[in-house]
């Protein structure tokens, strides 16, 4: 059987398919605690990116009729995505591991043969001392690249960079 | 609670690598650092579900901006959407995009010395039926010039989104056509290492989908990931 079709990047022109909505996973009345996710995205010589996609999508709250659990932002002309959400609690791991709250992050961009896949994972949650994923990380300033920020009340700051001495950790899966 | 079984790795080569030499933007963008390896948990094997009813389709590109019809030549392009295993994908959304007949995007950031179409936008969705497959008219897209190297042109393209079943399924490709003499020059296709790989990136004319004094068709299968036969050790 053939292998997987060929990624090849989004370029900057997809903002032809974009629902500005999609960036918004509360509107369809969805409960619980609303919070934004925004950040900006630079590349190696830390210049703000100005025409990525991201790509959200958590398992908690579970999908309903008031929430699709999947978002997507562009950059805009100063890098900054903005993402409106519900904050999601623990989601079960491996075997018995919990995973401590997160959000998968998928990053597409010109300049980007295929999609980046991080995570944003939230400051001071207890359970990240035990989570596989960043535990599995062994630098600290590596690992402290995939949690987000507390910024202004219920608004939290997840920078992303693609290249360079402060880049983010993108997941192999 | 049992493990959710992981999505197989991609197959070296068959797709491109973060940095490609000849494609300039790529290189202030590509991570420097080795991918970190995880293994599947339910936020990579589950994924949005996107249900026709909550996000219509919009499947005939040669008129779906004003009602009237674009500029260009009429073409149709339809295939299946398969697993690495050859399981048809069903009911999976699929995102279009393009440039019109003169090679211009509907896009501000576009200002390619091209007209623009008033009757074109160059955007649709289309959904896999029960058996993966899919089909939609647009208008065949012009190859335009592109400032990555003196003289660069794209060659003739349609931009494909597919979701497939879970998050780690997740591709945004380009459909190439036959017999185009940009693909050769073109640092993007060639990005892909793989030469077969590349292949299945160029739609096939298929005089079967071709209608009778309207329209050539192309057809452009699609395979994403399969799941793995064994769970990976952890």
């Amino acid at each position: 059987m053939p292998h997987a079709t060929a990624s090849q990047t989004i370029g900057p022109y997809w903002h032809l398919v974009e629902d500005k909505d999609w960036a918004d996973l509360t509107r369809f009345g969805a409960e619980g605690e609303k919070i934004v996710l925004t950040g900006t995205i630079y590349d190696g010589d830390g210049l703000p990116c100005p025409d990525a996609c991201v790509e959200i999508w958590q398992t908690d709250p579970p999908v309903s009729d008031t929430f699709p659990g999947f978002g997507r932002s562009n950059s805009d002309a100063n890098g900054v995505f903005r993402l409106v959400t519900v904050k999601p609690g623990p989601v079960s791991g491996r075997g018995n591991a919990q995973q401590a709250p997160h959000i998968a992050i998928w990053v597409l961009s010109r300049g980007l043969m295929k999609g980046l896949a991080t995570r944003a994972y939230f400051q001071d949650e207890p359970l990240n001392e035990t989570d596989p994923l960043l535990q599995s990380i062994e630098e600290p300033a590596r690992r402290s690249t995939l949690v987000a920020t507390p910024g202004a009340p219920g608004s939290w700051r997840f920078d992303i960079h693609l290249q360079g001495d402060r880049e983010t950790v993108f997941l192999d899966v | 609670m049992t493990d959710p079984l992981p999505f197989r790795p991609l197959t070296a080569g068959s797709q491109p690598p973060y940095d490609v030499p000849g494609y300039r933007s790529t290189q202030r963008r590509f991570p420097r650092q080795p991918l970190h390896p995880i293994p599947h948990t339910i936020t990579e094997t589950t994924g949005p579900q996107f249900s026709e009813r909550m996000f219509p389709a919009s499947v005939d590109l040669t008129c779906n901006k004003t009602g009237q019809p674009a500029i260009g030549e009429r073409i149709i392009v339809a295939g299946r959407i398969t697993d690495e295993d050859g399981r048809s994908v069903p009911h999976t959304m699929v995102e279009i995009w393009q440039a019109n007949a003169t090679g211009r995007y509907d896009h501000p950031g576009d200002q390619h010395d091209a007209p623009l179409d008033p009757n074109f936008h160059g955007a649709g969705r289309v959904f896999t039926d029960a058996d993966g497959f899919y089909r939609f008219l647009t208008i065949r897209p012009g190859a335009y010039p592109w400032p990555n190297h003196r003289n660069a042109w794209r060659p003739n393209h349609i931009h494909f989104s597919f979701f497939g079943p879970a998050f780690a399924t997740r591709l945004v490709t380009q459909m190439y056509f036959p017999g185009d003499p940009l693909l050769s020059l073109d640092p993007i296709f060639n990005g892909v290492p793989d030469a077969a790989a590349r292949d299945r990136l160029v739609a096939a004319f298929d005089l079967d989908l071709t209608e009778p004094d309207y329209a050539l068709g192309y057809r452009f299968d699609v395979v994403l990931r399969g799941r793995a036969a064994t769970p990976m050790e952890d």
